[in-house]
């Protein structure tokens, strides 16, 4: 404020400028009161017609209704794979008064954890248009439902939403036959069908879940309904329901897939069990395994990372992805094989002196037993494992030979019908070392593949698969873990199946049964204590594979090494002989020989598909098996 | 060149009471309490509209009506206790009004209440909770015009610089809240006093010069949300369903009345909730669509009468601090008018300015009936003394 007021005022002048002020003021107020009237007749007059199909796009939505997803049961009925209504706290930040306090509020009742609040910050950013809610928390538990009910006044634009999210049960064992659901990615949006998907969140990532992905997943129905702004339904005016997924029957016993799990105990290992007659899987475990619901709504960064970094490697399926030497295992198919191409008959003998020397070559190929086996036929070549009889057996096939029938078994490819990301496994040929290698085939490599070392590799499927071709009498059934889609069972004859072996004489399917009964029932068989007190007729073949890396990048101590240098245990067996109704194949990894280890855990999948409640429990198994291992050992 | 200032004598403070002789001429009664039934008629009609316009948009609330209706009587008793006031006590209570003001400016920005991501409330916790930006809608200009009052008129350099510290302070306070929208209708309120006060045109265009190389440096100090609000302005369909949207969606409702509108109560953009924030700021998009172009016309008019009103009431007020206060108050209304349709309409960016006593708020009511009550008390206190 001046300290001195101007005493020089003069109010004529002064009124006179207001005038011609105020004067210009109307001129202003005109002026654009006229622009918003021109605006206005633009928009309301001009436009009219192009503002009115927006607003009338704007009021009405299409909405997907996304179909629930099938559920899956194994052969019995029991529910594998459900879907649980879950509970997630979504927040619409326009309708939130003081965010902050808001905040403050849910973390005090609900233990909120910091990282979802960034989660939600990021989210909240991301969203595409007001007033759409952004996820704060995801599966609430009843207790914080509860507590949100009571303190709902204070939490507006704070709701609670509900989904249905996939649970599995049983995970720990089931999780690499099922496989999981995931959330979709950003590479998956790319390739889907957007109309069947519209308001799906999840789909299949591996295992069943990932093969049937279509049948469980349904389709996507749609709704039109009037709304507001705030996504708030106000009326429906119209719907296509959405089809549900259809639920899938497994051919997978869970009783039969538990024993599998607990008898492997947490050691490295698979277990498949497939019926031969129908290629019904009844069990295809892979061991140690993982808890596949973490994966459903996103496992943490450190929990994948610890199960990443295991040695163990629980998120590997061993069954249908492990690459194991199949060891002495093979040898009843490398007897038929000699069979078909005329190479042996089933009483043509060789003289084993404990080991085999090709033509003009002084390298000596050891038996396992150094002084030799003697005369040694079919049979007793498959009783008692002998390696002579099989390198001459492979010597005289020829590798191309060998690799043509060990093909039609199985080997070297991919054998089921509905396993997703199955491995070939390898059955090497000469084009596949030339390929490979860029080297010839040497013929001292077709001995070492005649008892089922060298680069031969199979997995644990392709084991149980061809076994049970093998009890069917060389009939080819696909195996499969679909036993019904919906109502629909799955066909016997699948497309792709291998051709059936046909033996010129059928007599000699019994010979080479014989030769593996006695494997376990023969006084030299080398299964022979596993055959105590057995009921039925049972065929099977013991294997020890010298360890071969998985591939993986290992670190471990001194006493670790030692662990994992000891061989793998293999057995594959079948049972009942006159009438198969279960095939197996077992492998355990750095177990010692195939012969205990392995032999017993054959035995109790045998005996509890065919004795059921008769079949001694886990725990005997495991102590008769220590008591074995201990003998083995003594020895 | 200045020989009538020679001529000029001191004008006499207030207050000059009418001498009371029989030769006065006999009071109305809008005389006597002091109203003037013109502008107190038409406030009415638009209030009375507005609340029509409100319960549409409120989604049929009649407890959000009648919690206007309560405090447009609030704000109309405010209006006719203040038009009882001689324009004496304003020019009297100026000084402490804007220094109350200012101090409280200070104590938001050290111990404001946040809401909305902005400290602009005071509270005393339990008694009241205002935004001294709203009191310094009024405040402002009042100081101004007090000080021009003392001043020779047309103001020289000297005065505009007193002036622009004046409007200065409040603004940058109210500015940095951050309160954009409020701090430019301070200062235009107080800008707009300067300039009936017969700023020199040569000033004018100096200041305006001033005004357009400050912009960017205006730019670089704005927050994230008032630059988007910019740029989606220019171009609303650059971001549809982000800060675009509400541009989107009100002209669209807008657009989609036609002549005649949709009806009361069957605007699907309004009352479908697609309009944002429709019963506050946007709530003439609700009128544009119920009563089209028609209905739009006719509040336009009633705002322009209004206007017309105050302008001659303030031309006819007897001395310089009232022209000067009266016609910046009426002046600055039409802003609000002009500034929220223009933002409704897509002429102008989104700045929160509410539609004069159609919008639903308190504060923003009370102040401008206050504004009308000063009106009012400058036209009605009249000296019956001959020009």
């Amino acid at each position: 404020m001046p300290k001195r007021r101007d005493t020089l005022k003069n109010p004529e002048q002064e009124l006179r400028i207001f005038r011609v002020r105020a004067l210009l003021a109307v001129l202003v107020v005109v002026v654009l009161t006229g622009l918003l009237t021109g605006r206005l007749a633009y928009l309301q007059i001009v436009q009219h017609d192009l503002y009115s199909t927006r607003s009338e796009k704007n009021r009405v939505r299409v909405e997907p209704l996304p179909p629930n997803r099938g559920l899956i049961y194994d052969r019995n009925g029991v529910l594998l794979a459900e879907n649980r209504p879950t509970y997630n706290l979504t927040l619409v930040r326009e309708r939130v008064d003081d965010l902050d306090e808001t905040l403050a509020l849910l973390v005090e009742l609900l233990d909120l954890p910091e990282d979802d609040i960034e989660a939600f910050n990021v989210r909240s950013r991301q969203r595409q248009r007001p007033f759409q809610p952004a996820l704060l928390m995801s599966d609430l538990s009843e207790d914080q439902i509860a507590r949100l009910a009571v303190n709902r006044h204070r939490l507006p634009g704070v709701e609670v939403e509900a989904q249905l999210l996939r649970y599995y049960p049983d995970a720990e064992m089931m999780a690499h036959s099922l496989g999981y659901v995931g959330r979709i990615n950003a590479e998956e949006m790319q390739t889907l069908d957007a109309g069947r998907y519209a308001g799906t969140h999840f789909i299949g990532k591996t295992g069943i879940e990932r093969f049937y992905e279509t049948e469980l997943h349904g389709q996507a129905g749609l709704r039109k309904v009037e709304t507001n702004a705030r996504g708030r339904v106000l009326r429906e005016l119209g719907r296509t329901d959405p089809v549900p997924g259809e639920n899938l029957t497994l051919t997978l016993d869970k009783s039969m897939q538990m024993l599998a799990y607990e008898l492997l105990d947490g050691r490295r290992g698979s277990i498949v069990a497939i019926v031969p007659g129908t290629g019904e899987i009844l069990a295809m475990v892979s061991t140690p395994g993982f808890d596949s619901n973490q994966f459903v709504t996103g496992i943490d960064v450190a929990s994948y990372r610890g199960l990443q970094e295991n040695i163990d490697l629980p998120l590997f399926n061993r069954a249908i992805r492990g690459h194991y030497p199949p060891g002495s295992t093979i040898k009843p198919f490398l007897a038929l094989a000699g069979l078909v191409e005329g190479v042996i008959t089933p009483d043509s003998t060789i003289n084993d002196p404990g080991f085999y020397q090709l033509p003009n070559d002084s390298r000596r190929y050891r038996n396992w037993l150094r002084w030799g086996h003697g005369r040694v036929d079919m049979e007793r070549s498959i009783a008692v494992s002998n390696n002579t009889y099989y390198y001459t057996l492979a010597h005289d096939l020829g590798i191309d030979n060998l690799h043509e029938q060990m093909t039609n078994f199985g080997f070297g490819q991919r054998v089921a019908h509905d396993v997703q990301g199955e491995s070939t496994g390898l059955m090497p040929s000469r084009d596949w070392k030339r390929a490979r290698f860029n080297q010839p085939w040497y013929p001292g490599e077709t001995l070492s593949v005649g008892i089922g070392q060298g680069y031969w590799q199979v997995t644990p499927l392709q084991l149980a698969s061809a076994t049970a071709t093998l009890a069917n009498r060389g009939h080819w059934v696909k195996p499969r873990l679909a036993l019904a889609i919906g109502e629909e069972p799955l066909a016997l004859d699948l497309p792709d199946t291998l051709p059936d072996i046909q033996l010129d004489n059928d007599n000699w399917w019994d010979r080479v049964f014989s030769g593996m009964e006695k494997v376990i029932s023969g006084n030299e068989g080398t299964a022979r204590r596993t055959g105590v007190g057995l009921e039925y007729r049972m065929g099977g073949k013991s294997g020890t594979a010298q360890v071969f890396s998985l591939g993986q990048d290992q670190r471990y101590n001194a006493a670790e090494l030692e662990e994992r240098l000891r061989d793998h245990a293999l057995f594959m067996a079948f049972a009942p002989i006159d009438d198969p109704q279960i095939a197996v194949s077992v492998i355990v990894e750095n177990a010692g020989g195939g012969s205990t280890h392995a032999a017993h855990l054959a035995r109790a999948m045998t005996d509890a598909w065919i004795l059921r409640d008769d079949a001694p429990d886990v725990e005997e198994v495991k102590e008769v098996l220590e008591e074995d291992t201990a003998n083995v050992e003594g020895n | 060149m200045r020989s009538w200032q020679t001529l000029s004598r001191p004008l006499r403070r207030y207050p000059v009471r009418p001498p009371d002789s029989g030769i006065a001429r006999r009071k109305s009664i809008w005389e006597r309490i002091h109203l003037d039934p013109w502008l107190l008629g038409l406030l009415l009609l638009l209030m009375g509209g507005g609340l029509l316009v409100l319960y549409s948009a409120s989604g049929q609330r009649i407890d959000t009506v009648i919690a206007q209706a309560i405090r447009f009587g609030v704000a109309i008793a405010v209006m006719v206790v203040i038009a009882q006031l001689s324009p004496s006590t304003f020019l009297r209570w100026a000084p402490l009004a804007y220094g109350l003001g200012l101090a409280m400016l200070l104590a938001v920005e050290i111990a404001g209440d946040v809401g909305m991501g902005a400290k602009r409330w005071l509270e005393i916790p339990g008694v009241i909770r205002f935004q001294p930006s709203e009191m310094m809608k009024l405040a402002v200009p009042l100081m101004v015009a007090a000080y021009l009052n003392r001043c020779q008129l047309p103001p020289r350099f000297k005065h505009i610089f007193v002036c622009a510290v004046i409007i200065g302070l409040p603004v940058v306070l109210t500015a940095i809240q951050p309160d954009l929208g409020t701090s430019l209708l301070v200062a235009s309120a107080a800008v707009i006093v300067v300039l009936l006060a017969g700023l020199s045109w040569r000033l004018i265009g100096l200041i305006a010069a001033l005004i357009a190389a400050g912009l960017p440096v205006l730019w670089m100090n704005m927050h994230n949300y008032q630059r988007q609000r910019v740029l989606t302005f220019l171009d609303p369909d650059s971001d549809p369903l982000g800060s675009g949207w509400n541009i989107i969606q009100s002209t669209t409702a807008i657009g989609s009345g036609g002549l005649w509108g949709k009806g009361w109560l069957e605007g699907t953009q309004s009352q479908l909730e697609f309009l944002p924030e429709r019963h506050t700021d946007f709530i003439i998009a609700v009128l544009g669509e119920e009563f089209g172009l028609v209905g739009m016309l006719v509040l336009l008019s009633l705002y322009v009468m209004i206007v017309g009103r105050g302008l001659w009431l303030a031309t006819s007020a007897q001395d310089t601090f009232g022209r000067l206060f009266a016609g910046s108050i009426i002046l600055t209304f039409f802003i609000y008018v002009f500034v929220n349709v223009g933002m409704v309409s897509g002429i102008l960016p989104v700045v929160g300015v509410p539609l004069p006593l159609v919008s639903y708020g308190g504060t923003s009511s009370v102040t401008l009936l206050a504004g009308f009550g000063i009106l009012m008390s400058i036209h009605a206190h009249r000296r019956l003394l001959p020009r």
